[in-house]
Parts: structure tokens; sequence; C-alpha cells
């Protein structure tokens, strides 16, 4: 990129253009011109170069796709481990214990817990401080920062303690478990996710007086919802306007169309546009949240359904403090020492599966299909970003006359929107079957 | 002691995950002391500082697969006293490099219906197009890998890295060989150590994902694979996954 394109963000009267967004993962820019009378057209242009998984994906055996997937994304390569396993697994027809299921909750959750932290803290919060970076906020509020330090740390240290290490883990296979967590290890994490808890009404407190942007727009919103619980890594398709099917109907549902000025494409669920991510699943499973998860939303001031894309800041702390308190009940209820052994998929037949799950950014789809030696045949990768990017526009379309209205920065507005997406980008441009 | 002058610090991303930088970020218990030494001029995905000029250290996290990507790293090349291709992609290309056996217009219709706007090539590591000053392998390059290349460059000297393989790390944790005792195809005994050797501890193989260890000798392991019932198919895919595009496993990979 030439030096004038990467510093080149300026903002007319009316326009808004930034060619490179900072503090999001991945390179992305947005183009936003407020037209007339409340009117306005906005691009979210992703960069971020192509990586092609799901055409190299396709020659690979089933045993290697999760670690393969898992590098489509160092923010959540969990999300897309777990996604991968588990449509690798509905292929085959491997049906895992109940101790790898909790497991690989617990695994999705540290998940959560790091990247929501690192998007609350290092992301968001600078905006709303007024400060460049993270790095800066640390100079007048260090227990601030000492505070997302810690919870990124436990929120990796779970990862490294289940899966191996933190980015691209290596012990979770198709089947199970190559090891289970020790029980020192988990005792000393269970310890610190207590200790978090009481402290975390200092992060609601923090996030609950920020003076946030508003986008006002009723849209739809989509996320996997189950009976028994807050729904991480399984679950049905459901939607606020009422959808509830299997996951593997879901490419009877979702389809997707390219634009030629992104290297990302745009999903719509029954040709609607939709919204995906912290804020749908509160809105949508907030029955399943524990007491104390809704009493942070209480004091957040959420009210489910928000449909407004900057209420996703604060399900970020609603969902943090739901993942230490469910953290803690997994490790309770663990059962170890029985040295399980992943369970053995068998091939022979062609077969193929979809997962579905929640990704800390919001839906993430796998599809699979898979010859009679277990070799990809085909692969359908559908990330957060992706399923989000059209809503993106129309949220800018919309907050952009606003802000002009108000005599607000336009551009600074249009970037705690991306932000407030937290979008993922690397992910976005994986990237995505015809 | 005189007043300091805080190292300028970039940290790029390339065709990548960033994976590498969330390890960057990992450094939890550092970070703080880290930014009294040095300061972040540019570093995208934590804050806005847009400084183009002058880098003491600069990390670069991804492979060269653009056109825009190849003048950058020329740019960024000219204006850095030590660039360090950071993690596997920017040394080889790592997991998408996998892509690179494939046509390339093969692979733009597999993904795209209209492949016309799409300008990447076939990916390789920065070293390909400029001088590299450090590597630090691995997908993701340890934590520690990183601490030691800046405290190195704030004394002035190398960063000592380590070129042995994975097995010096796996017996100094006392596992029992996952290759000879339980016929399990490892890659260890051809690949860098820096992980601890965290796949033999955690009780599967390793998969190489630091990349050829110096002076690598793949065919010995390839012709023990076989041995243990690897097909030809099964060896390449295994060769040709974090680091098939290096020179030390090419003969394996089939590049």
């Amino acid at each position: 990129m030439s030096k004038k394109e990467v510093t080149d963000a300026r903002t007319d009267a009316n326009k808004a253009e930034v060619s490179y967004v900072a503090r999001v993962e991945g390179q992305a820019g947005i183009n936003v011109e407020v037209t007339g009378a409340g009117e306005a057209s906005a691009q979210f242009k992703v960069f971020e170069p192509m990586r092609f998984f799901e055409a190299f994906l396709v020659g690979r055996r089933y045993h290697e796709v999760h670690e393969l997937a898992s590098r489509i994304c160092g923010i959540c390569p969990i999300a897309h481990q777990m996604t991968a396993l588990r449509a690798v697994e509905n292929a085959f027809k491997v049906e895992v214990t109940a101790q790898t299921r909790a497991l690989r909750r617990l695994l999705s959750l540290s998940a959560w817990i790091q990247s929501h932290t690192l998007s609350l803290y290092f992301l968001t919060a600078p905006d709303y401080l007024g400060f460049g970076g993270a790095f800066e906020i640390a100079k007048d509020n260090i227990d601030v920062v000492r505070q997302a330090l810690r919870l990124k740390k436990l929120g990796n240290d779970i990862g490294e303690l289940i899966g191996g290490r933190a980015v691209h883990p290596i012990s979770a296979i198709v089947g199970g478990f190559t090891k289970e967590p020790t029980k020192e290890g988990l005792a000393e994490i269970r310890l610190r996710l207590k200790k978090e808890k009481e402290a975390i009404w200092d992060a609601v407190e923090l996030f609950r007086r920020f003076d946030y942007p508003s986008v006002d727009r009723e849209t739809e919103l989509v996320a996997i919802s189950s009976d028994e619980e807050y729904a991480v890594n399984e679950g049905k398709l459901t939607s606020s306007s009422g959808l509830n099917v299997r996951e593997g109907e879901y490419r009877t549902h979702v389809e997707e169309k390219e634009v030629n000025y992104s290297n990302t494409k745009k999903s719509f669920i029954d040709g609607k546009e939709f919204l995906s991510g912290p804020i749908a699943r509160v809105s949508l499973n907030y029955g399943k949240l524990t007491s104390d998860a809704k009493k942070a939303s209480d004091q957040l001031g959420f009210s489910p359904p928000s449909f407004d894309p900057f209420m996703n800041i604060k399900a970020r702390v609603i969902e943090i403090v739901y993942a230490l308190d469910e953290a803690v009940r997994i490790i309770d209820n663990l059962r170890l020492g029985f040295s399980e052994q992943p369970i053995k998929a068998e091939t022979g037949t062609p077969c193929e599966g979809a997962a579905l799950t929640e990704a800390p950014r919001g839906l993430l789809y796998h599809w699979y299909k898979f010859d009679s030696s277990g070799t990809v045949q085909k692969a359908d990768i559908v990330t957060p970003t992706a399923h989000n990017s059209a809503s993106i526009e129309s949220s800018l379309c919309s907050l952009a006359p606003k802000l002009l209205k108000q005599g607000q920065d336009l551009t600074l507005g249009c970037e705690k929107l991306i932000r407030a997406y937290d979008p993922c980008i690397s992910c976005s441009v994986h990237v995505t079957r015809i | 002691m005189p007043t300091e002058k805080k190292l300028r610090v970039a940290v790029y991303k390339f065709t990548g995950c960033a994976g590498c930088q969330m390890e960057f970020l990992r450094l939890e218990d550092e970070l703080l002391d880290i930014v009294k030494k040095i300061e972040f001029v540019y570093f995208k995905m934590a804050q806005n500082r847009d400084e183009l000029e002058r880098y003491d250290l600069c990390f670069v996290e991804g492979s060269v697969s653009t056109p825009r990507e190849l003048e950058e790293i020329k740019l960024i090349r000219a204006q850095t006293k030590t660039l360090i291709a950071f993690g596997d992609c920017a040394i080889t290309g790592c997991v998408p490099s996998i892509r690179n056996w494939l046509s390339q217009s093969e692979v733009e219709r597999a993904v795209y219906r209209d492949t016309s706007p799409i300008r990447s090539f076939k990916v390789g590591g920065i070293g390909e197009y400029v001088p590299v000053d450090i590597s630090l392998s691995g997908c993701p390059p340890h934590k520690d890998m990183i601490f030691a290349t800046i405290r190195s460059s704030l004394l002035g000297i190398r960063p000592d890295l380590r070129k042995h393989a994975v097995c010096m790390e796996c017996k100094l944790r006392e596992n029992v060989c996952i290759l000879t005792s339980l016929s399990k195809l490892c890659m260890g005994p051809v690949t860098r150590g820096g992980c601890g050797a965290i796949c033999p501890t955690y009780g599967r193989e390793c998969e190489g994902c630091y990349g050829p260890m110096s002076d690598a000798n793949p065919s010995p392991l390839a012709s023990e694979f076989r041995r243990l019932g690897s097909s030809t198919d099964d060896l390449v895919r295994k060769f040709r996954k974090y680091a098939g595009t290096s020179k030390e496993f090419r003969e394996v990979s089939g590049l």
C-alpha cells in the first residue's frame, strides 16, 4: 500500500473515508457518504488478502481439517476448531462423550473471555476514554489495564490448560481430546475465575458509564439456541422473527452474494440481512444466562431484545460475567481420571456434515464433504464477519446522517460502529465457496 | 545513566491470521514493563498511531501474496534496522502455502464466481523478496521467543533462538517417544524446537508447526513413516503443511 493510502483518514463535511481502520482485527476500510436528507451510502471494504482455505482443504484428510481450519483466524482459532471438529463428527456420525462436550464448552468459553476482553479494552475502550490505543490508557488508568490483562491471561491460560496452547490449540481432535487437564491445573483456574468474578463489577461499571452512539433500526437477530444451556457449540439456528431449524438446514436459509469492492461476501437469511454476535445471543437466549449475568445486564441498562449494534459492547460484558460463572460450573461437574480415549471415525463411505457454533463474534458455519477414504472433496465456511457484513453497511447508512445532524465527527463515529461489531477480517476472507 | 531513547517498534500484518500478533499480546505479564523500554509506532490492531518511518524493530506477520504487499515489504525494509519474519507465514507461507501446489486459477474459481478483481499470487515468505534479519518460527511463535527478541534488541545483541529439534525439548520433559514407542508419525525429529514439545507432552505426534530445524534431514524420517505404513500421499500431506516450501522439506513435499 502507498504511504498516502495508509494515513489517509479524512472527513469532508458529509463524507467519511478510512482506508485502513485501526483497532480491528485485519485489514478493512470504510467509505461513507451522506447523500441527502437523512440518506447515506456506505461500503465496508475488506482488502485483507485472500487465503483460499476452501480450495486447499480439498485433498486433505478428515483428521487434519480442524488443525488447518484453525489457521483461518488467530483470534478465534478455538471457534474454528470446535466447528470443524463437529462438522467432521457429524459427517462420520461420531458421538463424543459428555466429558468431551464439557471440555470443548470450557475451551470455547475461554475464547469468549479472551476475545471479548481484547475487544472491550484494547479495541473499544480507547474510543470512549479518549485515547488512540490501549497502551496509552495505561498512563491514567493502570487498574483498568491490569484488569484487562488479568482477564485476557485467564482466558488464555484456560485455553492452554485444556488445549495445550491458547493460539492454535493442539489437544482437541476428532472424537475427543488427546489428554485431559490436570486436577491441579483446574483448581488453580477455578480460584482465578472466582477472583475475577468478584472484580468484574468494575468492568460492568466502566462500560455502563460510557456514552455510546446509537443506531435506531430494527433488524433480524440470529443466533444458535438450545433448550439445555446458553448455546455456545451446539444448538438450532434461530432468529428474532421465529426461525428455528437444525444446523444441517443452514444452507436452505442462508445465501451469500459477492460484491466487487470487497473481499468479503455478504450473507442473507431468507433474503434479509441480519445481525449475529453477542447482542443476538444475549437477546435471544437471555433466559439461559446466570442470575449474575442478568444482574450485569440490568446494571448496564441492556434490555433484550436489542437491535442496536453498539449494544454489542454491553453484551460482551454480560457474556464475560456468564462465562466466568459457567466455567466454574463446568469445572465443578467434571469427573476426570478415567483416561477417556477419543472416539474413532470410520471411513469407508462418502459423507458430508455441517456444524454451526457461536464464535466470540457470532455465528460460524463449517460444512465438509468427504469421499470414502475420508478425504475432503468440498468445503464451505462462513464466518461471523461475513454474516454481519450487510448489517455493518446498513448500520453505517443509518448512523451517518444522524452523526452529521448532531454535529459529531463522522469518521470517528463510523469507526466506533465498526469496532462495536468487532469484525474479524482475517476470518472473513478465508474465503467462502460459491 | 543517560536518558534512554525508546526502541521504535512496528508490528505489521500481511497475508495471515493475526495469531502471531495475538501471541505478542499474550505477553500479559510483561507488556506494561515492555512499553517502558519500547514504543509501538505502528501496530494497527492495537492503536491508531501510524508512523511509517525509522523502525528499530519491525515484526512482520504473514506472507507476501499480493502486489501491494510486495511493494510494502520493500518500503518497510528500507525503514527498518532489524526486520523480523514473525511466524511461519512470514518465513515459508505456512498452511496457506498448501495452495502453491494448485493452479492459481483453479484456486480462485473454487472460491469466487467473478475472479477478475483477485490480485493474489502464490504465497511466499518475506525473505523471498527482501533480506530478513531474524526469523521467529512457529505457528504461532512462542511468546518467550518474542520477549527474547525484544530483550536482545535492547541489549544490542542477537537473540539466542533455538535451532535444535523438538526431540531435545521432548527428552527434557521426559516424555515417552511417540515415534519409536507408539509408532505415531511424529515430525519432532526434523522440526525446530521452541514450543516446549507440547504435542508429545499432550500425548500426540508433532505436526511440525515450527518448521524445519537447522540442517533438518527429512528423507530418513520419511522412510521411517513409510515403514510404519504411510502412503506417498500421506507423506506429502505431512511435509506439505507448515513448511512445504522450505528448502529443507522440498525433497519430500515435492516442490
